[in-house]
């Protein structure tokens, strides 16, 4: 379907997500400034790692870029759409629909089962009904292999357990973009190879981008670009010719 | 849609903590049933009251009033002057009521008038041995007073027949047939306060269940009590109205009093110290209902505030995966309404059985009120009132809970 977009080299691909001089300041407990004029593009597909020392500003930047951090300098753009300086209501709508979130740590609700953790956010977006968004739900957790715990509540589950419930709801809705803050941080390698696998997939052969936080090379150096920050300034933004 | 979300995620939040629901549902119970209970069984001494008053007096009750607040004859004939009378005197004047009998049955014409009785009373002592014993005759017409105060239904031994067809009968109050130590069938001499007297016989017994009626008055027919005053056929010096509706007295009242130049009382005038009464407990009810209401606001207010606390990553987590404030509002709104509305439902559950149980036990009140168990009124409106109360105050209670809920920021919770 879209294959011939696929195999156009970044260049060429429509940018899905631009952040301008973005800088980011924490006031307490002393003014400190996190995020230092970052500026990048995000193509539509790709899949990007960000890297950098504990501390640098990783986590604060993905917030920002997921929209829910509002308050910092610059603008953010999404398909040419500026997101910053819009209201929370509608940003929460936005999430819902093209983003897909998943945290450093593996949050879900405790007292919902794995099931209706993913169900969640199908419901609220209201594109399909109940029945249609269970369905996907179950085909999401199958992709993360999760599928025969579909009934026990969350706060039952392993610590990889959930975190992979967490992947598979971040999927429900096939946001336009999947942001991960080391999704695989609590995975075996057999689990994070897995992990791997549906995001490669996912952006190859859906067109959905990734963003993800990650502390493993392996899992950067397989992705198609790799930015790397230290301090709050984007050291490389790495090199786009891997895209195969 | 949307709401069955939020009520989902509601239940759910409910449900696992079934401690704390209960809990504050228990709060909003408490409240409501106490309100239930108050207010009915205040509504009820209220009705209560004023039904014995209401049905023991008349509506509108005509007659001469005897006193000395009158133009003096001075102020008459020099209006202008400097005029100073001490210590006037009442008028030596019959409390006739002039042409009473023509005017009971003009007023008895009127559409809203049940019924008119016109009557002839008079101060007189009861002679049984060496004590004299006040008391009142009231001369009726035994056929009107029946149709206005029901007496035949009052009647404690007798009937009221024995005194229509007897000249010389009399009826008694329980109290005052007590105290004389006289029963149906026996006799007894009255004074007048005019210096005649009259040797009656006692065919019947009433009780109005009121104190002051039932220690001191006594029916005879109304040529008794002319005969024993030295007056013709004519004299009248009460007229007793009954209304159709007893709140159309007052007006009525007003009118009569325009009409004719005789004192007019109606029953909310003659009555002032029970509806003083009611309003007393009126003020009480409410006080204390709204007590107890806001103490279970303030229960439900700390509970959903703990448990907007203990949910706030849950919160957190929603707000980051699309849902909005007004998502998470719903979801702790509805959590606050049902728990608002069970509470309250079994509130009144809880009310109306206690009610119950307080309108069957039994209650000693002596000879000053004719009752045998607590006064409760049942109303359907109360217990619709308690219901709207309770939802009310809890949702005021988790309005703001709710909305600290919707204002959570998901970055501070989510960054760990
Ligand atoms: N709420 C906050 N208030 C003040 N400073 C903060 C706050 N959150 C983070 N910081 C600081 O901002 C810097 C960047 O934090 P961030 O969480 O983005 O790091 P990171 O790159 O994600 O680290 P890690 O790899 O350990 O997750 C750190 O120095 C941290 O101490
Ligand atoms: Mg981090």
């Amino acid at each position: 379907m879209e294959n011939s977009d696929l195999t156009k080299s970044a260049e060429e691909r429509a940018t899905i997500l631009k952040a301008s001089h973005v800088n980011k300041f924490f006031l307490e407990p002393v003014k400190f400034q996190v995020l230092k004029d970052i500026s990048f593009e995000v193509k539509k597909g790709e899949f990007l790692s960000i890297v950098g020392k504990s501390g640098c500003g990783k986590s604060t930047l993905l917030y920002i870029l997921s929209t829910m951090d509002t308050s910092y300098d610059g603008t953010l753009e999404m398909n040419g759409r500026k997101l910053t300086g819009r209201s929370q209501n509608e940003l929460a709508a936005f999430r819902n629909e093209h983003l897909g979130f998943v945290f450093q740590f593996h949050f879900l609700l405790p007292e919902f089962t794995a099931l209706q953790n993913v169900m969640l956010p199908g419901l609220k977006l209201g594109k399909y009904s109940a029945k249609q968004v269970e369905e996907r739900a179950y085909e999401k957790l199958r992709m993360v292999d999760m599928e025969e715990h579909a009934l026990k509540p969350s706060m039952k589950l392993s610590g990889g357990q959930q975190q992979r419930v967490a992947i598979a709801r971040a999927l429900i809705n096939d946001p336009t973009i999947v942001m991960g803050d080391e999704p695989t941080g609590n995975l075996d390698k057999a689990n994070s190879d897995m992990v791997f696998d549906i995001f490669r997939e996912i952006s190859h052969n859906n067109g959905q981008t990734i963003i993800t936080v990650t502390h493993d090379p392996d899992f950067a150096a397989g992705g198609d670009r790799i930015i790397e920050m230290s301090d709050g300034y984007i050291i490389s933004h790495g090199h786009e010719s891997k895209i195969q | 849609m949307k709401l069955r979300i939020s009520y989902n995620i509601a239940k759910t939040h409910l449900l696992t903590k079934k401690k704390q629901t209960l809990v504050a549902m228990l709060g909003v119970t408490f409240g409501i049933a106490m309100f239930i209970v108050m207010i009915s069984f205040m509504q009820g001494v209220n009705q209560f009251l004023e039904d014995s008053a209401l049905d023991a007096s008349p509506h509108v009750r005509i007659y001469k009033q005897l006193t000395s607040d009158r133009p003096s004859l001075i102020e008459t004939l020099n209006p202008d002057g400097f005029n100073i009378i001490h210590h006037q005197k009442p008028k030596n004047e019959p409390a006739r009521i002039k042409n009473g009998l023509i005017i009971a049955r003009h007023i008895e014409q009127q559409p809203e008038v049940l019924g008119v009785s016109p009557q002839v009373s008079t101060q007189v002592f009861f002679n049984t041995g060496a004590v004299p014993i006040p008391g009142t005759l009231a001369g009726v017409d035994v056929a009107r007073e029946e149709k206005l105060y029901r007496l035949s239904q009052r009647m404690k031994s007798g009937s009221i027949e024995a005194l229509r067809s007897n000249a010389n009968g009399v009826i008694l109050g329980r109290l005052l047939a007590r105290k004389l130590n006289l029963k149906a069938g026996d006799k007894v001499n009255v004074t007048s306060s005019t210096g005649g007297t009259a040797l009656l016989r006692v065919v019947g017994v009433f009780s109005f269940g009121i104190q002051t009626v039932d220690d001191a008055r006594g029916y005879v027919n109304t040529a008794k009590v002319q005969e024993l005053i030295q007056k013709d056929a004519n004299y009248i010096t009460d007229l007793h109205i009954k209304m159709k509706d007893p709140l159309r007295a007052i007006d009525f009242g007003k009118e009569l009093a325009r009409q004719y130049d005789y004192k007019v009382e109606d029953w909310a005038t003659a009555n002032q110290a029970i509806l003083a009464g009611e309003q007393i407990r009126g003020v009480m009810t409410f006080v204390i209902s709204f007590t107890l209401l806001v103490v279970a606001g303030f229960g439900i207010y700390n509970i959903m505030n703990m448990n907007v606390m203990n949910k706030i990553k849950d919160i957190a987590i929603l707000k980051a995966t699309g849902f909005d404030g007004k998502d998470v509002v719903a979801i702790f709104m509805i959590q606050s309404v049902i728990i608002g509305l069970l509470g309250a439902l079994l509130g009144v559950l809880i009310g109306f059985s206690l009610s119950y149980l307080l309108s069957i036990t039994p209650f000693a009140s002596g000879d000053f009120l004719a009752i045998d168990t607590f006064p409760v009124m049942f109303n359907p409106l109360h217990y619709a009132l308690g219901v709207i109360f309770g939802v009310i105050t809890t949702l005021l209670a988790g309005y703001f809970p709710s909305r600290k809920a919707a204002r959570i920021d998901p970055v501070e919770i989510l960054r760990g």
